[in-house]
Protein backbone atom coordinates (compact mmCIF):
# COMPACT_ATOMS: atom_id res chain seq x y z
CA UNK A 1 0.00 0.00 0.00
CA UNK A 2 1.32 3.54 -1.17
CA UNK A 3 1.64 6.73 0.84
CA UNK A 4 -1.72 8.14 -0.31
CA UNK A 5 -3.79 4.73 0.06
CA UNK A 6 -2.30 4.37 3.45
CA UNK A 7 -3.21 7.94 4.39
CA UNK A 8 -6.90 8.27 2.73
CA UNK A 9 -7.47 4.93 4.94
CA UNK A 10 -6.45 6.77 8.11
CA UNK A 11 -7.68 10.25 7.67
CA UNK A 12 -10.36 10.45 4.71
CA UNK A 13 -11.41 13.95 4.35
CA UNK A 14 -14.87 15.04 4.38
CA UNK A 15 -17.02 17.00 1.96
CA UNK A 16 -20.50 18.19 3.09
CA UNK A 17 -23.43 19.33 0.77
CA UNK A 18 -27.04 19.75 1.76
CA UNK A 19 -29.45 19.29 -1.13
CA UNK A 20 -32.92 20.56 0.71
CA UNK A 21 -32.83 19.32 4.15
CA UNK A 22 -33.93 20.46 7.29
CA UNK A 23 -30.55 21.03 8.95
CA UNK A 24 -31.40 18.71 11.55
CA UNK A 25 -28.64 16.34 10.37
CA UNK A 26 -26.23 18.73 9.30
CA UNK A 27 -25.54 20.20 12.63
CA UNK A 28 -25.36 16.20 13.78
CA UNK A 29 -22.56 16.01 11.25
CA UNK A 30 -20.89 19.33 12.72
CA UNK A 31 -21.37 17.85 16.29
CA UNK A 32 -19.55 14.75 15.57
CA UNK A 33 -16.05 17.39 14.82
CA UNK A 34 -17.12 19.04 18.08
CA UNK A 35 -15.30 18.05 21.36
CA UNK A 36 -17.98 15.14 22.75
CA UNK A 37 -17.56 13.11 19.09
CA UNK A 38 -14.85 14.36 17.95
CA UNK A 39 -13.90 12.33 14.79
CA UNK A 40 -10.97 14.87 14.00
CA UNK A 41 -9.02 12.70 16.74
CA UNK A 42 -9.39 9.21 13.61
CA UNK A 43 -8.16 11.52 11.08
CA UNK A 44 -11.60 12.77 9.75
CA UNK A 45 -11.20 16.69 8.60
CA UNK A 46 -14.32 18.56 7.12
CA UNK A 47 -13.26 20.49 3.75
CA UNK A 48 -14.53 22.54 1.86
CA UNK A 49 -12.90 21.62 -1.25
CA UNK A 50 -14.26 19.01 -3.37
CA UNK A 51 -10.89 18.40 -4.81
CA UNK A 52 -9.27 17.84 -1.26
CA UNK A 53 -12.20 14.98 -0.24
CA UNK A 54 -12.49 11.55 -0.30
CA UNK A 55 -16.10 11.05 1.18
CA UNK A 56 -18.65 13.02 -0.14
CA UNK A 57 -21.29 13.32 2.66
CA UNK A 58 -25.14 14.62 1.32
CA UNK A 59 -27.56 15.53 3.70
CA UNK A 60 -31.40 16.09 2.72
CA UNK A 61 -33.79 15.11 0.03
CA UNK A 62 -32.77 15.80 -3.79
CA UNK A 63 -34.38 18.79 -4.74
CA UNK A 64 -34.48 19.77 -8.34
CA UNK A 65 -32.08 22.56 -8.20
CA UNK A 66 -29.01 21.32 -6.35
CA UNK A 67 -29.51 17.64 -7.98
CA UNK A 68 -27.29 19.75 -10.97
CA UNK A 69 -24.88 21.08 -7.91
CA UNK A 70 -24.45 18.04 -5.97
CA UNK A 71 -23.78 16.01 -9.53
CA UNK A 72 -20.85 18.71 -10.68
CA UNK A 73 -19.48 18.51 -6.63
CA UNK A 74 -19.26 14.06 -7.42
CA UNK A 75 -17.48 15.11 -10.31
CA UNK A 76 -14.84 16.91 -8.67
CA UNK A 77 -13.89 14.76 -6.20
CA UNK A 78 -10.79 12.62 -7.21
CA UNK A 79 -11.25 8.95 -7.44
CA UNK A 80 -11.42 6.77 -5.47
CA UNK A 81 -14.51 8.47 -4.04
CA UNK A 82 -17.26 7.47 -2.03
CA UNK A 83 -20.81 8.78 -1.16
CA UNK A 84 -22.13 8.85 1.74
CA UNK A 85 -25.79 9.91 2.83
CA UNK A 86 -27.15 11.05 6.32
CA UNK A 87 -31.10 11.11 7.23
CA UNK A 88 -33.79 9.40 6.03
CA UNK A 89 -34.76 12.53 3.48
CA UNK A 90 -31.39 11.86 2.19
CA UNK A 91 -32.07 8.20 1.39
CA UNK A 92 -35.87 8.52 0.00
CA UNK A 93 -37.35 11.47 0.53
CA UNK A 94 -38.48 10.88 3.71
CA UNK A 95 -41.55 13.32 5.29
CA UNK A 96 -41.12 15.31 2.38
CA UNK A 97 -41.70 12.27 -0.25
CA UNK A 98 -44.87 14.22 -1.65
CA UNK A 99 -43.56 17.68 -1.85
CA UNK A 100 -43.62 18.95 -5.34
CA UNK A 101 -40.04 19.94 -6.01
CA UNK A 102 -38.28 17.10 -4.48
CA UNK A 103 -37.07 14.08 -5.98
CA UNK A 104 -36.22 11.51 -4.09
CA UNK A 105 -32.98 10.24 -2.21
CA UNK A 106 -29.65 11.36 -3.63
CA UNK A 107 -29.04 8.17 -5.38
CA UNK A 108 -31.71 9.66 -8.05
CA UNK A 109 -28.56 11.44 -9.60
CA UNK A 110 -24.99 9.93 -8.26
CA UNK A 111 -24.05 6.59 -6.98
CA UNK A 112 -23.91 6.12 -3.09
CA UNK A 113 -22.32 3.72 -0.97
CA UNK A 114 -23.37 4.16 2.55
CA UNK A 115 -27.03 5.15 3.90
CA UNK A 116 -27.05 6.78 7.46
CA UNK A 117 -30.83 6.10 8.15
CA UNK A 118 -32.56 8.37 11.18
CA UNK A 119 -34.34 11.49 11.65
CA UNK A 120 -32.16 13.20 12.23
CA UNK A 121 -29.35 10.47 12.67
CA UNK A 122 -27.68 10.42 15.87
CA UNK A 123 -23.54 11.26 15.82
CA UNK A 124 -22.95 7.55 16.78
CA UNK A 125 -25.36 6.02 13.18
CA UNK A 126 -22.75 9.12 11.39
CA UNK A 127 -19.57 7.66 12.88
CA UNK A 128 -20.38 4.10 12.25
CA UNK A 129 -21.32 5.24 8.77
CA UNK A 130 -18.32 6.61 8.51
CA UNK A 131 -16.25 3.56 9.55
CA UNK A 132 -18.39 1.19 7.31
CA UNK A 133 -17.46 3.49 4.32
CA UNK A 134 -13.89 3.29 5.22
CA UNK A 135 -13.94 -0.43 4.71
CA UNK A 136 -15.58 0.47 1.11
CA UNK A 137 -12.69 2.72 0.55
CA UNK A 138 -9.85 0.06 1.46
CA UNK A 139 -12.06 -2.34 -1.39
CA UNK A 140 -12.21 0.52 -3.62
CA UNK A 141 -8.35 0.64 -3.39
CA UNK A 142 -7.74 -2.74 -4.22
CA UNK A 143 -9.86 -3.41 -7.14
CA UNK A 144 -8.01 -0.10 -8.26
CA UNK A 145 -4.97 -2.13 -7.74
CA UNK A 146 -5.86 -5.17 -9.36
CA UNK A 147 -5.92 -7.29 -6.53
CA UNK A 148 -9.57 -7.86 -6.77
CA UNK A 149 -12.08 -7.48 -9.14
CA UNK A 150 -15.03 -4.99 -8.91
CA UNK B 1 -12.85 53.35 -12.17
CA UNK B 2 -11.15 49.72 -10.24
CA UNK B 3 -11.91 46.78 -12.31
CA UNK B 4 -14.76 44.59 -11.12
CA UNK B 5 -14.76 40.76 -10.16
CA UNK B 6 -17.67 39.01 -9.52
CA UNK B 7 -17.46 36.09 -7.30
CA UNK B 8 -19.90 33.27 -6.33
CA UNK B 9 -20.33 32.64 -2.83
CA UNK B 10 -22.09 29.44 -2.31
CA UNK B 11 -23.87 27.02 -2.88
CA UNK B 12 -21.33 24.82 -1.51
CA UNK B 13 -19.04 27.35 1.03
CA UNK B 14 -16.75 26.29 3.77
CA UNK B 15 -18.66 28.25 6.10
CA UNK B 16 -22.03 27.61 5.23
CA UNK B 17 -23.62 24.82 6.31
CA UNK B 18 -26.59 25.30 3.75
CA UNK B 19 -26.77 26.38 -0.22
CA UNK B 20 -27.52 29.71 -0.69
CA UNK B 21 -25.64 31.78 -3.41
CA UNK B 22 -24.52 35.37 -2.90
CA UNK B 23 -23.44 36.60 -6.36
CA UNK B 24 -21.02 39.82 -5.02
CA UNK B 25 -18.61 41.84 -7.09
CA UNK B 26 -15.88 43.10 -5.87
CA UNK B 27 -13.77 46.16 -6.51
CA UNK B 28 -10.48 45.36 -5.74
CA UNK B 29 -11.04 43.81 -2.43
CA UNK B 30 -14.30 45.77 -1.30
CA UNK B 31 -17.85 44.63 -1.47
CA UNK B 32 -20.08 46.75 -4.28
CA UNK B 33 -22.58 45.04 -5.07
CA UNK B 34 -24.63 41.91 -3.61
CA UNK B 35 -27.50 39.88 -5.50
CA UNK B 36 -29.05 36.63 -3.17
CA UNK B 37 -29.86 33.54 -5.45
CA UNK B 38 -31.84 31.05 -4.23
CA UNK B 39 -33.84 27.96 -4.70
CA UNK B 40 -31.51 25.24 -3.18
CA UNK B 41 -33.58 23.90 0.12
CA UNK B 42 -36.81 24.70 -1.85
CA UNK B 43 -39.20 21.43 -1.02
CA UNK B 44 -42.73 22.38 -1.21
CA UNK B 45 -43.59 22.00 2.02
CA UNK B 46 -46.81 24.96 2.47
CA UNK B 47 -47.96 22.60 -0.35
CA UNK B 48 -47.56 19.42 0.93
CA UNK B 49 -49.24 20.47 4.29
CA UNK B 50 -52.80 20.54 2.30
CA UNK B 51 -51.89 16.89 0.80
CA UNK B 52 -51.49 15.68 4.46
CA UNK B 53 -54.00 15.07 7.51
CA UNK B 54 -54.21 17.58 9.94
CA UNK B 55 -52.52 15.64 12.62
CA UNK B 56 -49.84 14.44 10.47
CA UNK B 57 -48.60 17.80 9.43
CA UNK B 58 -47.14 18.03 12.73
CA UNK B 59 -44.23 16.36 11.65
CA UNK B 60 -43.55 17.98 8.41
CA UNK B 61 -43.84 22.01 10.33
CA UNK B 62 -41.27 20.30 12.67
CA UNK B 63 -39.09 19.62 10.05
CA UNK B 64 -39.14 23.16 8.08
CA UNK B 65 -35.69 23.95 10.16
CA UNK B 66 -34.05 21.59 12.51
CA UNK B 67 -32.43 24.03 14.58
CA UNK B 68 -35.74 25.38 15.90
CA UNK B 69 -38.43 21.98 14.93
CA UNK B 70 -40.03 22.50 18.65
CA UNK B 71 -40.92 25.75 17.86
CA UNK B 72 -42.38 24.60 14.30
CA UNK B 73 -44.42 21.88 15.77
CA UNK B 74 -46.04 23.88 18.54
CA UNK B 75 -46.73 27.25 16.24
CA UNK B 76 -48.50 24.88 14.01
CA UNK B 77 -50.32 23.08 16.46
CA UNK B 78 -51.34 26.30 18.11
CA UNK B 79 -52.45 27.70 14.55
CA UNK B 80 -54.81 24.59 14.30
CA UNK B 81 -55.82 24.91 18.06
CA UNK B 82 -56.68 28.48 17.20
CA UNK B 83 -59.08 27.28 14.22
CA UNK B 84 -61.24 25.37 17.20
CA UNK B 85 -60.80 27.55 19.74
CA UNK B 86 -59.35 24.68 21.92
CA UNK B 87 -58.21 25.69 25.31
CA UNK B 88 -55.14 23.69 25.88
CA UNK B 89 -54.18 23.05 29.66
CA UNK B 90 -52.33 25.06 31.69
CA UNK B 91 -49.74 22.61 32.73
CA UNK B 92 -48.80 22.24 28.35
CA UNK B 93 -48.96 25.69 27.87
CA UNK B 94 -45.49 25.98 30.53
CA UNK B 95 -44.40 23.18 29.14
CA UNK B 96 -44.09 24.74 25.88
CA UNK B 97 -42.29 27.40 27.04
CA UNK B 98 -39.61 25.49 28.30
CA UNK B 99 -39.13 23.53 25.59
CA UNK B 100 -39.02 26.84 23.54
CA UNK B 101 -36.52 28.10 25.78
CA UNK B 102 -34.63 25.50 25.59
CA UNK B 103 -34.57 25.16 21.88
CA UNK B 104 -33.27 28.91 22.21
CA UNK B 105 -30.46 28.45 24.38
CA UNK B 106 -29.55 25.19 21.91
CA UNK B 107 -29.65 27.49 18.89
CA UNK B 108 -28.06 30.38 20.39
CA UNK B 109 -25.41 28.50 21.79
CA UNK B 110 -24.87 27.19 18.21
CA UNK B 111 -24.56 30.27 16.29
CA UNK B 112 -22.25 31.98 19.16
CA UNK B 113 -19.75 28.97 17.87
CA UNK B 114 -20.33 28.92 14.09
CA UNK B 115 -19.87 32.53 14.51
CA UNK B 116 -16.65 32.31 16.75
CA UNK B 117 -15.68 29.89 13.78
CA UNK B 118 -16.65 32.13 11.33
CA UNK B 119 -13.83 34.49 12.41
CA UNK B 120 -11.43 31.76 12.93
CA UNK B 121 -11.35 31.59 16.66
CA UNK B 122 -11.94 27.78 16.63
CA UNK B 123 -11.54 27.09 20.76
CA UNK B 124 -14.16 29.11 21.18
CA UNK B 125 -16.34 27.62 18.87
CA UNK B 126 -15.78 24.09 20.30
CA UNK B 127 -15.94 25.61 23.61
CA UNK B 128 -19.98 26.89 23.32
CA UNK B 129 -20.51 23.56 21.46
CA UNK B 130 -19.15 21.71 24.09
CA UNK B 131 -21.84 23.71 26.43
CA UNK B 132 -24.20 22.79 23.90
CA UNK B 133 -23.73 19.42 24.10
CA UNK B 134 -25.57 19.50 27.52
CA UNK B 135 -28.43 21.22 26.96
CA UNK B 136 -28.73 18.59 23.82
CA UNK B 137 -28.83 15.62 26.69
CA UNK B 138 -31.57 17.91 28.25
CA UNK B 139 -33.69 18.03 24.93
CA UNK B 140 -33.12 13.95 25.13
CA UNK B 141 -34.16 13.34 28.46
CA UNK B 142 -37.31 15.67 28.86
CA UNK B 143 -38.12 15.57 24.90
CA UNK B 144 -36.41 12.02 23.55
CA UNK B 145 -34.55 13.21 20.75
CA UNK B 146 -31.96 15.75 20.93
CA UNK B 147 -32.78 17.59 17.73
CA UNK B 148 -36.08 17.08 16.24
CA UNK B 149 -38.22 17.20 19.93
CA UNK B 150 -41.78 15.77 18.78
CA UNK B 151 -43.57 17.17 22.24
CA UNK B 152 -46.16 19.36 20.58
CA UNK B 153 -49.51 17.14 19.84
CA UNK B 154 -52.84 19.24 18.99
CA UNK B 155 -54.33 20.39 22.21
CA UNK B 156 -51.23 20.33 24.48
CA UNK B 157 -47.99 18.18 24.95
CA UNK B 158 -46.85 14.59 24.19
CA UNK B 159 -44.76 14.45 26.91
CA UNK B 160 -44.62 15.33 30.52
CA UNK B 161 -41.02 16.50 32.49
CA UNK B 162 -41.12 14.20 36.02
CA UNK B 163 -40.01 15.24 39.12
CA UNK B 164 -36.47 13.57 38.66
CA UNK B 165 -35.80 15.20 35.38
CA UNK B 166 -36.72 18.46 36.61
CA UNK B 167 -34.03 17.98 39.45
CA UNK B 168 -31.39 17.06 36.84
CA UNK B 169 -32.86 19.77 34.40
CA UNK B 170 -32.42 22.90 37.34
CA UNK B 171 -28.58 21.14 38.05
CA UNK B 172 -27.87 21.33 34.43
CA UNK B 173 -29.09 24.89 33.77
CA UNK B 174 -27.31 25.67 36.41
CA UNK B 175 -24.29 24.72 35.04
CA UNK B 176 -24.69 25.50 31.72
CA UNK B 177 -25.13 29.37 32.59
CA UNK B 178 -22.39 29.13 34.02
CA UNK B 179 -20.13 27.86 31.94
CA UNK B 180 -22.06 29.86 29.09
CA UNK B 181 -21.51 33.39 30.77
CA UNK B 182 -17.52 32.25 31.22
CA UNK B 183 -17.84 32.18 27.31
CA UNK B 184 -19.94 35.41 26.82
CA UNK B 185 -17.06 37.08 28.74
CA UNK B 186 -14.48 35.82 25.75
CA UNK B 187 -17.27 36.85 23.19
CA UNK B 188 -17.49 40.06 24.78
CA UNK B 189 -14.17 41.23 25.67
CA UNK B 190 -11.48 39.74 23.83
CA UNK B 191 -9.65 41.96 21.45
CA UNK B 192 -9.53 40.02 18.29
CA UNK B 193 -13.26 39.18 18.70
CA UNK B 194 -13.97 42.91 18.53
CA UNK B 195 -11.55 43.28 15.97
CA UNK B 196 -13.44 41.47 13.72
CA UNK B 197 -16.70 42.22 14.74
CA UNK B 198 -16.90 45.81 16.02
CA UNK B 199 -18.25 48.27 13.15
CA UNK B 200 -19.03 45.34 10.72
CA UNK B 201 -21.87 45.32 8.63
CA UNK B 202 -24.03 48.23 10.21
CA UNK B 203 -28.09 48.36 10.10
CA UNK B 204 -29.18 51.25 11.66
CA UNK B 205 -32.08 51.83 13.88
CA UNK B 206 -34.43 52.68 10.60
CA UNK B 207 -33.20 50.34 8.02
CA UNK B 208 -33.75 47.69 10.33
CA UNK B 209 -37.46 48.68 10.77
CA UNK B 210 -37.77 49.77 6.94
CA UNK B 211 -36.42 46.17 5.75
CA UNK B 212 -38.99 44.47 7.86
CA UNK B 213 -35.89 42.86 10.21
CA UNK B 214 -36.32 40.54 12.57
CA UNK B 215 -35.27 39.40 16.08
CA UNK B 216 -31.89 39.57 16.94
CA UNK B 217 -31.18 41.50 13.96
CA UNK B 218 -33.32 43.72 14.99
CA UNK B 219 -32.69 44.41 18.77
CA UNK B 220 -29.04 44.99 18.11
CA UNK B 221 -30.25 47.99 15.66
CA UNK B 222 -32.05 49.48 18.73
CA UNK B 223 -35.46 48.36 18.36
CA UNK B 224 -37.61 46.98 21.08
CA UNK B 225 -39.72 44.08 19.50
CA UNK B 226 -39.96 40.92 20.57
CA UNK B 227 -42.80 38.82 19.69
CA UNK B 228 -42.44 37.31 23.48
CA UNK B 229 -44.29 40.58 24.58
CA UNK B 230 -47.38 39.19 23.80
CA UNK B 231 -49.22 39.34 26.71
CA UNK B 232 -51.41 35.89 25.67
CA UNK B 233 -48.16 33.89 24.39
CA UNK B 234 -47.82 30.89 26.23
CA UNK B 235 -46.94 31.94 29.57
CA UNK B 236 -43.88 34.90 28.91
CA UNK B 237 -45.84 37.52 31.25
CA UNK B 238 -46.62 35.82 33.95
CA UNK B 239 -42.52 35.38 33.70
CA UNK B 240 -42.12 39.52 33.66
CA UNK B 241 -40.05 38.87 29.91
CA UNK B 242 -38.47 41.96 28.96
CA UNK B 243 -36.20 41.73 25.13
CA UNK B 244 -32.83 42.30 25.49
CA UNK B 245 -31.76 45.43 23.23
CA UNK B 246 -28.04 46.24 22.16
CA UNK B 247 -27.40 49.71 20.37
CA UNK B 248 -24.41 48.76 18.66
CA UNK B 249 -25.92 47.89 15.18
CA UNK B 250 -23.11 45.70 13.70
CA UNK B 251 -22.15 42.28 13.93
CA UNK B 252 -20.78 42.85 17.71
CA UNK B 253 -24.02 43.77 19.07
CA UNK B 254 -25.74 41.14 17.07
CA UNK B 255 -23.38 38.82 18.83
CA UNK B 256 -23.73 40.47 22.14
CA UNK B 257 -27.75 40.34 22.09
CA UNK B 258 -27.73 36.31 21.51
CA UNK B 259 -24.92 35.87 24.22
CA UNK B 260 -26.98 37.81 26.60
CA UNK B 261 -30.17 35.67 25.55
CA UNK B 262 -28.63 32.54 26.41
CA UNK B 263 -28.52 33.63 29.66
CA UNK B 264 -31.93 35.13 30.12
CA UNK B 265 -33.39 32.03 28.44
CA UNK B 266 -31.91 29.90 31.41
CA UNK B 267 -33.30 32.30 33.50
CA UNK B 268 -36.26 31.71 31.94
CA UNK B 269 -36.71 28.17 32.30
CA UNK B 270 -35.48 28.22 35.77
CA UNK B 271 -38.42 30.66 36.76
CA UNK B 272 -41.06 27.94 34.66
CA UNK B 273 -39.82 24.71 36.06
CA UNK B 274 -40.10 26.56 39.59
CA UNK B 275 -43.65 27.55 38.79
CA UNK B 276 -44.99 24.52 36.66
CA UNK B 277 -48.26 23.71 37.63
CA UNK B 278 -49.70 20.20 37.97
CA UNK B 279 -52.48 19.18 35.38
CA UNK B 280 -53.36 17.83 32.57
CA UNK B 281 -51.21 17.26 29.54
CA UNK B 282 -53.41 17.53 26.87
CA UNK B 283 -57.09 18.72 25.69
CA UNK B 284 -58.77 16.07 23.01
CA UNK B 285 -60.13 18.08 19.99
CA UNK B 286 -63.21 16.52 18.17
CA UNK B 287 -64.01 16.27 14.52
CA UNK B 288 -62.43 18.34 11.57
CA UNK B 289 -60.60 21.85 12.12
CA UNK B 290 -63.37 24.07 10.77
CA UNK B 291 -63.70 26.02 7.82
CA UNK B 292 -62.35 29.44 9.38
CA UNK B 293 -58.41 31.17 9.60
CA UNK B 294 -56.36 31.54 12.02
CA UNK B 295 -53.03 33.20 12.67
CA UNK B 296 -50.33 32.72 15.23
CA UNK B 297 -47.07 35.08 16.34
CA UNK B 298 -44.21 33.91 17.98
CA UNK B 299 -40.53 33.88 18.35
CA UNK B 300 -38.17 31.80 17.65
CA UNK B 301 -34.24 32.32 17.84
CA UNK B 302 -34.16 33.74 14.85
CA UNK B 303 -36.91 35.88 14.97
CA UNK B 304 -40.73 36.58 15.08
CA UNK B 305 -42.22 33.86 13.23
CA UNK B 306 -45.90 33.93 11.95
CA UNK B 307 -48.06 31.05 10.90
CA UNK B 308 -51.25 31.39 9.07
CA UNK B 309 -53.70 28.09 8.82
CA UNK B 310 -57.03 28.51 7.15
CA UNK B 311 -59.59 24.83 8.26
CA UNK B 312 -61.50 23.38 5.03
CA UNK B 313 -64.10 20.85 7.58
CA UNK B 314 -62.54 18.05 6.43
CA UNK B 315 -59.67 16.08 7.41
CA UNK B 316 -57.06 18.64 5.31
CA UNK B 317 -56.34 21.99 6.03
CA UNK B 318 -57.18 24.58 3.43
CA UNK B 319 -53.69 26.56 3.48
CA UNK B 320 -51.21 27.20 5.60
CA UNK B 321 -48.39 29.98 4.95
CA UNK B 322 -45.50 30.04 7.28
CA UNK B 323 -43.22 33.36 7.07
CA UNK B 324 -40.10 32.90 9.18
CA UNK B 325 -37.11 35.08 10.22
CA UNK B 326 -34.65 34.81 8.30
CA UNK B 327 -36.83 35.65 5.26
CA UNK B 328 -37.21 38.56 6.79
CA UNK B 329 -33.74 39.22 7.49
CA UNK B 330 -31.96 38.14 4.05
CA UNK B 331 -32.67 41.81 2.49
CA UNK B 332 -30.46 43.14 5.58
CA UNK B 333 -27.09 41.71 3.76
CA UNK B 334 -27.91 43.62 0.96
CA UNK B 335 -27.77 46.63 2.97
CA UNK B 336 -24.75 45.57 5.45
CA UNK B 337 -22.50 44.00 2.65
CA UNK B 338 -21.40 46.66 0.07
CA UNK B 339 -18.82 49.00 1.65
CA UNK B 340 -17.17 45.50 3.60
CA UNK B 341 -13.80 44.32 2.82
CA UNK B 342 -13.77 40.26 1.47
CA UNK B 343 -12.98 39.08 4.45
CA UNK B 344 -15.45 40.18 6.43
CA UNK B 345 -17.92 38.54 3.87
CA UNK B 346 -18.26 35.42 5.85
CA UNK B 347 -18.60 37.15 9.45
CA UNK B 348 -21.77 39.68 8.45
CA UNK B 349 -23.81 37.03 6.55
CA UNK B 350 -23.04 34.79 9.84
CA UNK B 351 -24.33 38.17 11.76
CA UNK B 352 -27.99 37.40 10.79
CA UNK B 353 -28.04 33.26 11.78
CA UNK B 354 -29.34 32.47 8.37
CA UNK B 355 -31.47 29.38 8.34
CA UNK B 356 -32.19 28.78 4.69
CA UNK B 357 -34.14 25.76 5.04
CA UNK B 358 -36.85 27.49 6.70
CA UNK B 359 -36.33 30.24 4.44
CA UNK B 360 -37.03 28.21 1.50
CA UNK B 361 -38.97 25.66 3.26
S1 LIG C 1 -33.52 13.13 7.86
FE1 LIG C 1 -34.94 14.31 9.14
S2 LIG C 1 -33.61 15.53 10.50
FE2 LIG C 1 -32.35 14.79 8.81
S3 LIG C 1 -32.36 16.44 7.33
FE3 LIG C 1 -34.01 15.02 6.77
S4 LIG C 1 -35.84 15.80 7.73
FE4 LIG C 1 -34.09 16.79 8.72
Amino acid sequence: MGLIEASRLKSPWILHYDTGSCNGCDIEILACLTPLYDIERFGMVNMGNPKHADVLVCTGALNKRSARVLKNLYEQIPDPKLVMVVGTCAISGGVFHNCYNVAGGADKVIPVDVYVPGCAARPEAIIDGVVKALGRLAELQEVARGKKSA
Amino acid sequence: MQPRTIVPFGPQHPVLPEPIQLKITYEDEKVVDVVPAMGYVHRGIEKACELNEFNKNIYLCERICGICSCIHGIAYCEVVERLWGLEVPERAQWLRTIWSEMERVHSHLLWLGLFADAFGFESLFMQYWRVREKILDMLELTAGHRVTHSVSIIGGVRRDIDTDQKKRLLETLAEIRREAQALNKVMMNDYTVKHRTVGKGPLTYDQALHLGCAGPVLRASGVKDDARMQPDLHRYGELGFEPVVETGCDSYARALVRARETIQSIDLQLAALEKLPEGELAAKPKGNPPAEEAVFRTEQPRGEMFYYAKGSGTKNVARVRVRTPTYANIPSLLVMLPGSELPDVPVIIHSIDPCISCTER
